[in-house]
């Protein structure tokens, strides 16, 4: 019986062997493949151990990560809560969702190849790996002031400093405390999350460069002035007709002013009164003029098409590419299909604001290792050039006017020259219109450009426009940074 | 059996004593690893369970040197690291999970290891030759059968998670498959010792193949059809296969023909493939296995990528022990500890308990081979591949070279049934050897042949 046990011994010795093999493809050859795997929560888990990186405001971290007693090491913590939330965005057991947090993850944990070295060098000096720090450029103040004059409104307000495109200011209303999605408790994490993401107003969506984009209504009149001018036909003092109501071609439906009655004596205005005063037929009627093409390739000299990262995607904005004459008087005075983010529409006025250049919009100032190394800086670029000069310095003086004498004196700051346009969007029948408000200041040395939008006119109700709402929202985010 | 080895008689019992303290000395050193790697301080208990542990294993020990002198000197170390090594993973995932000593698993499996342990001396010392089990033949069979086929009765039989090879009573759940092991290989060893030389009679010849005769297929159906039994009633293909797998090995190894390795192979074969055919509980076992990552198998369940993952996140050299997160997956303590182990101490650990169990397994055989009685060398033989069968099993399909099944680990496992059974299984094997070691009796008083100075001629 010796010989079958010596070979059972060789079928035991090739059944151990085809465990050696397994084993080896598991957790070498295809070790990688598997460790990649999207739903490997150990990978998860062992990004959670690492030290994640702050994001700044200034020095300020608005996110950071705090040791934690529990088997995840390190506990993320937003000191300002709500403030900043969509900026930040949170991280949680569904990763890094949304805001810098997931746009800027491969930094704040640390994986990203430029911090390969850094990460060889961890590994031979014992030093415990850490994610880079990512510092913004929004202005403590400024969104301080913008969410508090946004305070019970629904809807979103973006600074940008016109001479570089940063960002100063971003706030979105409805907010939400990115701290109670990111916390240890699964369970908890997961009801508060799914709370948050049925609930009305849809706290989790940023306004500011996605969800649903806003009709822009009145304030789309500077990119159809813009456009005008741009053409040579027109200029700041241009006669135009205004009347109460104008007669749409190849349709019965007519377009009246937000108004009753002309926009000035005898049913005639110049192009400047025609934008102070918000004149629906004079644009209308421009617009018609100018032809659909010139203002579509307006708009997108404004950025209307681009996809921006800031590095959070942004929604582009869009002008509709097939309009008829009556469309395109509609989308003249932003109405019809025109769409836009309130970013879109900061960086119109941002555009006019900088000698018609538009410059590309960014959040990240610069990446800071841990070791405080600049790891990467943000370089200021122009997206293009919108308007000239001479066709921007009209449209200051006609934004200008606006605030002065027009629809957005509300937007007044004592001292200080400031340029601004009110928007008041329809979006459906028998719905409350958006208020919004675009403006710089200072008019003659802009620091700051701004968009506001307030849904549904805010809290004044139906009646209400941009000027009444949005204006002094706009007003108080100005003078946060003028102020300094 | 024609021939008879026989070796210089060295009991190596100082040898067994050195590699006994080196082996705990492994398992102090794993646990400290996973006091500083959780807590970062050493346990306070590290001498205390470290002698308690040292301790059994040297009472045992010293039980063989009274008993057993001659008793193979590496598998009791190799079990006892086994055996503690399971202990400190189960230790580790207790503190994974939270619970407390007493309401963990660890202190449980060490109380069930001590209790191991003395029933195995105690299997020792009342066994003072294993040919007596050969008395008890058509009994252990009953037993055997009877244990296999418990899980199947009503109130006590079990499911958990789709097998049903436990029983449960009252606060006690046991999975008898381990006990029925031990006793179909006595059972088989004895029967097969008779009835070997029926069962090798030369039938016709197919395909250069010496078939048996027909009527001599009696057996191998009978044992086909209840690990058929198993594979649908039980829903285990591990069990079923382990206990099909050794009746077909002792077959082979009594009657020495390859014809009954592929008669049993195709039977096997025949219905694994019919079950798969009708039975849907197959059929998703045999999904997760080989698509494991479909979206379908994820579905059913997803223990095995969970485990699969574990696996990979450990690599090479492991995350260390007390730094992965093998509670991540379910069942980590029992059914996938191996994952555990392969997540913690890597490939290269992983290969080295794979290697203890080769080792322990190959000491079986070579007592096997050593044994003088047909009778010893079959439940040698037997109970070494059982133990073979079920690590290739267990680690298997949680490796994805066969179907998942519900089979513990042996000494890794927790669960009292399976630590019981394997050291029984142990100690039967440790007298075997030690029978198979013990040099024949000097004749007494000078015989006529050493009076005429006559060489003796050993033959080999």
């Amino acid at each position: 019986m010796n010989a079958p046990v010596r070979r059972l011994s060789l079928v035991v010795a090739t059944l151990f062997a085809s465990l050696l093999v397994s084993t080896t493809l598991i957790q070498y050859v295809f070790a990688a493949d598997l460790n990649a795997r999207p739903d490997n929560r150990r990978t998860l888990l062992s990004t959670y151990a690492r030290e994640r990186g702050d994001i700044l405001v200034g020095q300020t971290p608005i996110a950071e990560s705090t040791p934690s007693e529990d088997q995840f090491k390190f506990q993320r913590v937003y000191p300002q809560g709500p403030l900043y939330a969509h900026v930040t965005g949170f991280y949680s057991f569904y990763g890094a969702v949304g805001g810098l947090e997931q746009a800027e993850d491969a930094f704040l944990s640390g994986s990203s190849d430029k911090l390969f070295y850094r990460r060889v060098s961890d590994l031979f000096t014992g030093r415990r790996p850490q994610g880079a720090n990512v510092e913004t450029t929004l202005d403590a103040r400024v969104q301080e002031a913008a969410s508090e004059a946004m305070e019970g409104i629904t809807g979103g307000a973006v600074a940008l400093d016109p001479r570089t495109g940063a960002i100063l200011a971003m706030v979105s209303h409805p907010t939400f405390d990115p701290n109670d999605v990111a916390g240890h408790d699964l369970e908890a994490v997961g009801t508060t999350y799914d709370e948050l993401n049925a609930a009305e107003g849809r706290p989790l969506v940023n306004r500011t460069i996605g969800g649903d984009l806003y009709p822009p209504g009145s304030v789309f009149k500077v990119v159809t002035a813009a456009a005008a001018l741009s053409t040579g036909d027109y200029d700041e003092d241009t006669v135009l007709p205004g009347p109460a109501v104008l007669d749409l071609p190849q349709t019965s439906a007519d377009l009246p002013n937000a108004f009753d009655g002309p926009c000035g004596p005898n049913s005639e205005v110049t192009f400047t009164e025609a934008l102070a005063v918000s004149c629906n037929t004079a644009f209308a009627r421009v617009g018609m003029d100018i032809g659909a093409e010139a203002l579509q390739a307006q708009a997108a000299k404004f950025g209307f098409g681009d996809a921006i990262t800031i590095p959070m995607r942004v929604t582009p904005s869009t002008v509709p590419a097939e309009m008829n004459l009556p469309q395109l008087a509609q989308a003249s005075i932003g109405q019809y299909d025109v769409r836009a983010t309130p970013l879109q529409m900061a960086m119109v006025a941002a555009g006019v604001a900088n000698d018609g250049v538009v410059m590309r919009p960014y959040l990240v100032q610069s990446i800071i290792g841990s070791d405080l190394s600049v790891i990467e800086s943000a370089d200021e670029q122009e997206l293009s050039e919108a308007v000239t000069q001479d066709v921007a310095a009209q449209l200051t003086r006609m934004m200008v006017s606006v605030v002065e004498d027009g629809s957005g004196q509300r937007a007044q700051i004592p001292g200080v020259e400031v340029a601004g346009k009110t928007g008041t969007a329809q979006h459906g029948e028998g719905r409350k219109a958006h208020a919004w408000f675009i403006s710089f200041a200072p008019a003659d040395d802009p620091e700051i450009a701004v968009a506001v939008i307030a849904e549904d006119g805010g809290v004044a109700g139906s009646e209400a426009g941009g000027g009444r709402v949005a204006a002094p929202i706009a007003k108080e985010i100005m003078e946060a940074r003028l102020d300094q | 059996m024609s021939v008879i080895s026989s070796y210089t008689p060295r009991r190596g019992r100082n040898v067994e004593l050195v590699l006994l303290i080196a082996a705990v000395a492994i398992v102090m050193l794993a646990y400290v690893n996973v006091g500083l790697a959780t807590s970062g301080t050493v346990p306070p208990a590290l001498l205390a369970l470290g002698g308690g542990y040292l301790g059994v294993a040297v009472a045992f020990h010293l039980v063989l040197r009274w008993r057993a002198s001659y008793a193979d000197p590496l598998m009791l170390p190799i079990v006892t690291l086994l055996n503690g090594l399971g202990l400190v993973m189960l230790h580790r995932l207790d503190l994974a999970s939270d619970r407390s000593i007493t309401e963990g698993v660890a202190l449980r499996q060490l109380m069930w290891s001590a209790l191991a342990v003395a029933i195995a001396a105690v299997v020792l010392v009342m066994l003072r030759d294993h040919r007596i089990l050969r008395r008890y033949t058509y009994l252990a069979g009953a037993i055997g059968f009877f244990l296999l086929v418990l899980p199947l009765f009503p109130v006590i039989g079990t499911s958990i998670y789709g097998s049903r090879i436990w029983i449960q009573i009252g606060p006690f759940s046991f999975q008898p498959g381990e006990l029925a092991k031990i006793a179909l290989a006595i059972f088989f060893a004895g029967y097969l010792v008779q009835t070997r030389d029926a069962l090798s009679v030369a039938g016709r010849k197919v395909l250069g193949l010496t078939l048996p005769r027909a009527r001599d297929l009696g057996p191998i159906l009978v044992a086909w059809l209840a690990s058929l039994a198993v594979l649908v009633f039980e829903r285990d293909l591990g069990s079923s296969l382990l206990f099909f797998g050794l009746f077909v090995a002792m077959l082979y190894v009594a009657t020495e023909r390859v014809s009954w390795i592929a008669i049993g192979l195709t039977l096997f074969g025949i219905g694994a493939y019919t079950a798969y055919l009708i039975f849907g509980h197959v059929q998703t076992r045999v999904l997760l296995w080989l698509d494991t990552f479909s979206p379908e198998a994820l579905s059913a369940s997803d223990q095995l990528a969970k485990g699969l993952m574990g696996m990979a996140s450990g690599g090479m050299f492991g995350t260390g022990l007390g730094r992965g997160r093998p509670d991540l997956t379910y069942f980590a303590e029992s059914d996938f500890i191996i994952p555990s182990f392969g997540e913690e101490i890597g490939l290269i650990g992983l290969f080295a308990i794979v290697v203890l169990y080769g080792l322990l397994v190959e000491r079986g055989l070579r007592t096997s081979l050593g044994t003088r009685d047909g009778f010893g060398k079959l439940l040698a033989a037997g109970l070494s591949f059982s133990l073979a069968l079920q690590c290739f099993v267990v680690v298997g399909g949680v490796t994805r070279v066969i179907p998942l099944t519900g089979l513990t680990m042996p000494f890794l496992s927790s669960g009292g049934s399976s630590l019981l059974a394997n050291w029984t299984l142990v100690a039967i094997l440790l007298r075997i050897s030690d029978h198979a070691r013990r040099p024949l009796p000097e004749p007494s008083g000078p015989s006529p042949v050493a009076e005429a100075r006559t060489q003796v001629v050993k033959v080999r």
